[in-house]
């Protein structure tokens, strides 16, 4: 098989760089009960942003939601994203609306991917994966397996028939205990841990209950030991808009419109203010920018949540309003 | 033969022969490539997408589409096998590889993470000032002896190894063997040529005394080394991980700035009227150093190697083979930018290639902007006017763009 090297991502002359920011979705499948899979490519068939195991995305839902979803795919083939998703009753409709509205070749907005769960080297890795926790875990064993690590993950969920990848990770054999609630009662946490021990690292993720069990029987362990990811719930702030937006360059004393197709940074390179960049897709920092008012839609890679709170800077080459001003120091 | 599309999806062409393959006899290595590789560098563009060099057996790619995606590409282009010449699948390396540089994903995972934070410009904000105000004291001192000097010595040199080795945190003593260091290890990514026989003899002393340098007990406590040492400590990298991170720093950060720096000095030197434009808007200190990054490509070269047949045109890079990409020749690539030769602050020179793209991007892009910034602003607020004084003498390196001396005449406010 022979592969085509194929073309430039957003960095050649006259390039839209926004174009890894909006997604079209090119698969919806079911894995399991209530859960399913989204595939997520570039309209114009371009690479994605790289990614590492753990990393999340921000997707933009054409309702104007914002949820957060691990990606749970294949990092060597860099023109898809998959997630999953599970139906959550209590959620505020986020999931809901995928399960129920989204269709394929529709356009989600995505912001990402970031990563606060990253896999660090180990020689030895313990996952506890609960219910749809499983899907940061899925690339992590993978990667683990390929470093030929010695690995072995614990899987619970309610009923075995809303457990998703069960057969993607057949091929693992027992390196995979699956546990069933209603046909094998509880995790058995203290078991599948063991005693503390240097040299392991214990990823988890799941539901509150599950995490807090995790850090129970780790809490005599080496410092670092244990890595978890909470799962967040649908994001607070206002809706994304599609409809222009102001910014207001405060130095230049200039207020320039950035429309839905053009990004702040070319909208203000039009006004005669040049900004370095360099990546054009988030990734770099080259193009860091000072907020002095306003609300940004951030998409890129770099700000961790706290970074994003603090809602002092922004990437213009990715990154848009929910406001409808922007004041920049530009 | 099947190919996939950029979609993935598998369609079947007929492949044919590869006759039409360009080649180059040439040796991009030689003293007079070295001196001026812009005739050569046009060549090979002109010539095809890929052209084969078939003195060393590797394809090399000139034009900025080609190198641009195979940088991104890491997929199809592995590092792990050794960015120069040299093939790690068969050639045992003279040091042990970087985990940056010479690594791919996942293993490349953590200590690239890591050093993006330690690097990052969220981190760098605290050098700012202090930054600034050392530049303002070089220049002072600088100017203070007279209106001519080398530029390379007297500013690009002395400038970062100013700043940068105390921002690592290493010991003052021993730091002459930084430039000699990274002299050869850009060197080495080439061929066993007569510039990797000079720095021979002293590989050893060197690469005892620069890993010597990353040890924690050497390193102040407040560096990029004590927090590379810390991300060890929380398990971010392993302890034996640790001083290799630290020798990323050693090896990659201090000539690529001095021969950055010199660029952009002997680009305002012999461009007078863009001296005028920085001095008329400061601001445009940042977009003139990346111009110069552009327009001189201090990094000339870099390389990788093909983890699976590639298509690249109408021609085939077989698996395992090394792929020479031309950073320098992609930046003056006119299919990409308009009066390519012309160093222009009006340009926008971002998406240049000098920095590499993807994953391996220079993780210490940052830093270089902020050395520039300071050095260019210290100078702009009391340098009139700033000529070539002499012929400037270039430093050949088998990866760097580099000058030996750019004589200067300045006029002072």
């Amino acid at each position: 098989v022979v592969h085509t090297l194929t073309g430039v991502v957003g960095t050649e002359r006259g390039a839209v760089s926004a174009d890894v920011a909006m997604l079209r979705v090119t698969g919806k499948t079911p894995v399991a009960d209530d859960v399913l899979t989204l595939e997520l490519a570039s309209p114009s068939g371009l690479r994605l942003r790289d990614w590492a195991p753990g990393a999340h995305i921000d997707l933009v839902l054409p309702n104007g939601m914002t949820r957060q979803y691990s990606l749970c795919g294949d990092r060597w083939d860099p023109f898809t994203y998959r997630v999953g998703v599970l139906r959550e009753e209590a959620g505020r409709g986020g999931s809901a609306f995928v399960h129920e509205e989204l269709r394929v070749g529709d356009l989600v907005g995505v912001g990402g991917p970031r990563n606060n769960f990253a896999l660090v080297p180990s020689e030895q890795y313990l996952f506890v994966a609960g219910g749809i926790g499983i899907t940061p875990l899925l690339p992590m064993v993978r990667t683990a397996d390929l470093l030929g690590a010695d690995w072995r993950l614990l899987y619970g969920g309610r009923r075995r028939a809303h457990m998703a990848f069960r057969d993607e990770l057949a091929e693992f054999g027992d390196r995979v205990q699956v546990v069933p609630q209603d046909e094998c009662g509880l995790l058995d946490l203290p078991a599948f841990l063991g005693t503390p021990r240097p040299g392991v690292k214990v990823y988890a993720c799941g539901p509150a209950p599950l995490l807090a069990a995790v850090e129970a029987v780790c809490s005599d362990w080496p410092p670092h030991a244990l890595r978890t990811e909470r799962f967040v719930a649908d994001e607070l702030g206002g809706p994304v808009r599609t409809a222009p937006f102001e910014v207001e360059l405060a130095r230049t004393g200039r207020t320039v419109v950035v429309p839905p197709q053009k990004t702040v940074l070319e909208a203000v390179g039009d006004a005669g203010v040049e900004v370095l960049s360099s990546c054009r897709q988030g990734i770099c920092g080259t193009c860091e920018t000072t907020v002095l008012g306003g609300e940004p839609d951030h998409r890129d890679t770099l700000l961790d949540d706290a970074e994003r709170q603090a809602n002092d800077c922004m990437f213009i080459c990715v990154s848009r309003a929910r406001t409808d001003r922007l004041v920049l120091d530009l | 033969v099947t190919t996939l599309d950029r979609e993935g999806a598998a369609v079947t062409a007929t492949l044919g022969t590869d006759t039409s393959l360009p080649t180059n006899d040439a040796d991009p290595f030689g003293h007079d490539v070295l001196e001026d590789p812009l005739p050569f560098h046009a060549a090979l563009r002109d010539a095809g997408p890929v052209v084969h060099m078939t003195r060393h057996d590797v394809y090399a790619f000139a034009r900025y589409e080609q190198v641009h995606a195979s940088l991104v590409n890491w997929q199809y282009f592995q590092s792990a096998a050794g960015v120069g010449l040299s093939n790690f699948r068969y050639e045992k390396p003279w040091r042990p590889p970087s985990l940056l540089l010479e690594a791919d994903p996942p293993g490349h995972d953590a200590p690239r993470r890591v050093l993006s934070r330690v690097l990052g410009p969220r981190a760098l904000r605290r050098l700012r000032e202090g930054w600034f105000a050392d530049a303002e004291a070089l220049v002072d001192q600088v100017l203070a002896a007279g209106p001519e000097f080398d530029a390379v010595g007297a500013l690009a040199e002395a400038f970062p190894l100013r700043v940068f080795p105390d921002a690592v945190g290493i010991p003052q003593e021993g730091r002459e063997n930084l430039l000699p260091y990274g002299d050869h290890l850009f060197n080495a990514f080439g061929p066993s040529n007569d510039l990797v026989a000079k720095g021979a003899p002293r590989v050893p002393e060197l690469l005892a005394w620069v890993i010597g340098q990353c040890q924690r007990d050497v390193l102040t406590g407040d560096g990029f080394g004590a927090q590379i040492w810390a991300a060890s400590d929380r398990g971010d990298i392993t302890p034996e991980q640790a001083p290799l991170v630290v020798r990323s720093l050693l090896s990659a950060g201090v000539d690529t700035t001095v021969h950055a720096l010199s660029a952009v000095l002997y680009a305002f030197a012999s461009h007078p009227d863009q001296w005028q434009r920085l001095r008329a808007q400061p601001s445009l200190a940042r977009v003139a150093f990346d111009e110069a990054v552009r327009w001189e490509s201090p990094v000339q070269t870099f390389f990788r190697t093909a983890t699976t047949d590639v298509r690249v045109g109408d021609h085939v890079v077989p698996d395992g083979k090394k792929i020479l990409m031309f950073l320098g020749a992609a930046n003056r690539d006119p299919r990409r930018w308009d009066d390519p030769d012309r160093f222009d602050l009006s340009r926008d020179p971002s998406g240049h290639v000098g920095f590499g793209m993807g994953l391996h991007q220079c993780v210490g892009q940052h830093v270089a902007r902020l050395e520039a910034e300071a050095l260019l602003g210290a100078l702009v607020r009391r340098v009139r006017t700033i000529e070539l004084a002499g012929p400037a003498k270039r430093h050949h390196n088998n990866t760097l763009r580099a000058w030996d001396s750019i004589p200067v005449r300045i006029e002072r406010d």
